[in-house]
């Protein structure tokens, strides 16, 4: 992880760190603020935790979003401090560009497409474009209809966390997918970070799993746990106990901080943040829900 | 009309046991009845998701769930803290990517009811998730619209809950991130909003609906709730139609799925 963070994730980069709820990839987000990055243009659907941790580390200069609550538990803290505020005191320090999450998919879906933006039928009647002015609008040329539009976004890097991959960073998840598959496309480079590290059969005897192939993958990295406290199906269950302990945390700087110096800045990697918790294995255990396999044959 | 016994008060006296159900539940009930057996459902988060969730519980089995995390035809065997938990991947008809749920299935016009939580509701029904005050310098800043701008555009009808309060309940929001019945004056119309939009506001003492011009009107109230009390917390003219509704109360059986099952922890009813 450190290598792949040191090597792709640079001062000012526009990053992206996918999974919807599912597959946050936690690890990758504190070995960047341990790396001391700066002025990051942080994009994601859902800010979630680890962006607010981010922003909370200093690591962030823009937040690109749709969403930014702590889902099912409260508020992002250090995201609200860094934009509220009466006019002429506290001058905004995050800089925001607000999107729907229609808009944000299909940002990049405009951008893994290879296209300059991405038309949709969204934001008649609402305030977002007034908001952000990068939602435009075009004329249909076969029914004369105004349609929005949206600007492909093309990351510096997008970091996705997979339950598998292979060496070549072929990769495969399940469950939910959120938007990692256009993200990973849409991206310059792209690392994939992996509850287990398969052999190249593994992935092949189940093609159709597949999210995205090693070739557009510029780095591997090994991290059993990596998106704790979100969630790999079939592998841990989400720790909402810890969603719902953040609204305490984040909620005063000093406890952000405390939390920050401990379980990031204070850990070397993410095993030591694991063997911080040795509860989360027996706490977050999931239970067995299997399929069958299909039959690839010809 | 029933006497008025003040803003946000109940006709029930101090001596008398206090109610069998807080607002919070009768307001989930209420939610649930809204929808029926067989429907596709696009479920919000918060409240929402817990009526939905009540509704595939009691009278509409075979209600079909999607959430924008891609769960499609979910049956969540735990109440979803949040609307991407692993609970609505297992067992679920399909799940696919989010690219697929906002264009096949939300633009394409395949949902037919959108359920949303709202921090504040105007008088045109449009929606504010986003801020309390300038959108520059909030005074408080919200999540913002995640997928509800495309729902209230695009679901069939859109039903929304949230509790009555002066704060909550403006003529006019700070912010419109989601679509309802008039825009700057301008009347909702297809193409560019081809869903009916918010076409019931569930709060926690009675229920508004929109009338010919698209204004919210108050057509039901709950049990113990004068229409008065309702007026004071809206900040419009509050019209009713008449005659008003009374809704029944939860009954016993969805009380008991609400605390025993659905929500033991008091994630969504607290308060």
């Amino acid at each position: 992880m450190r290598d792949a963070v040191a090597g792709f994730v640079h001062d000012g980069d526009t990053i992206v760190i996918e999974g919807f709820t599912h597959l946050i990839c936690f690890a990758a987000g504190h070995e960047i603020i341990r790396q001391g990055r700066r002025d990051l243009v942080l994009c994601r659907l859902t800010p979630d935790l680890i962006y607010d941790q981010m922003i909370g580390a200093g690591c962030a200069r823009k937040l690109v979003f749709s969403w930014a609550g702590n889902p099912g538990a409260g508020s992002l803290h250090a995201f609200r401090r860094a934009v509220e505020g009466p006019a002429g005191t506290a001058a905004r320090r995050l800089e925001l560009e607000e999107y729907s999450h229609f808009g944000m998919v299909a940002r990049l879906s405009a951008g893994a497409a290879g296209l300059p933006f991405w038309p949709m039928r969204d934001y008649a009647g609402t305030d977002l474009p007034v908001a952000n002015p990068r939602i435009a609008a075009v004329t249909c040329p076969y029914t004369g209809e105004t349609l929005a539009t949206v600007p492909a976004l093309n990351p510096d890097v997008t970091i996705i966390h997979a339950q598998r991959a292979d060496a070549q960073g072929n990769t495969q998840i399940w469950g939910l997918l959120g938007v990692q598959k256009e993200a990973a496309f849409a991206s310059r480079h792209v690392i994939v970070v992996a509850e287990e590290l398969v052999d190249e059969r593994v992935i092949r005897a189940d093609p159709n799993r597949t999210l995205v192939p090693g070739f557009i993958v510029d780095a591997v990295v090994h991290e059993p746990w990596g998106a704790h406290p979100s969630y790999a199906q079939g592998y841990y269950d989400r720790d909402n106990a810890f969603y719902v302990t953040w609204e305490t945390i984040s909620r005063d700087p000093a406890k952000l901080a405390a939390y920050l110096d401990t379980f990031v800045m204070g850990v070397p990697d993410r095993s030591a943040y694991l063997a911080a918790m040795p509860d989360l294995p027996q706490r977050l255990r999931v239970n067995d829900r299997t399929c069958a396999g299909v039959n690839y044959g010809y | 009309m029933a006497t008025d016994t003040g803003p946000g008060t109940r006709t029930a006296g101090a001596s008398e046991p206090p109610p069998r159900y807080s607002p919070n539940e009768m307001m989930a009930v209420v939610a649930a009845r809204e929808l029926h057996d067989g429907e596709i459902v696009f479920v919000g988060i918060g409240l929402p998701n817990l009526a939905c969730n009540l509704a595939r519980a009691t009278h509409a089995p075979d209600l079909v769930l999607i959430y924008e995390s891609g769960a499609v035809g979910a049956v969540p065997e735990r109440l979803p803290v949040s609307i991407g938990d692993p609970s609505l991947v297992t067992g679920s008809l399909m799940v696919c990517g989010m690219a697929d749920v906002f264009q096949y299935l939300l633009q394409n016009g395949r949902i037919e009811v959108g359920f949303l939580g709202a921090a504040q509701v105007d008088r045109w029904g449009n929606i504010n998730t986003t801020v309390v005050g300038e959108y520059d310098h909030p005074v408080v800043r919200l999540p913002g619209s995640g997928g509800a701008a495309e729902i209230a555009t695009h679901a069939r009808r859109t039903i929304v809950v949230a509790k009555l309060s002066q704060r909550a309940f403006p003529a006019s929001v700070d912010f419109i991130t989601s679509p309802g019945h008039r825009y700057h004056g301008k009347a909702r119309s297809a193409p560019a909003l081809p869903g009916a939009g918010p076409v019931k506001v569930i709060t926690d003492r009675g229920v508004l609906e929109p009338d010919t011009t698209g204004e919210l009107v108050l057509t039901a109230i709950y049990p113990g709730v004068t229409p008065a009390s309702i007026a004071h917390d809206v900040g419009w003219p509050l019209q009713f139609r008449e005659p008003l509704d009374t809704l029944d109360p939860p009954t016993d059986a969805e009380l008991a799925l609400l605390r025993d099952r659905l929500d033991p922890d008091k994630l969504f009813l607290k308060g």
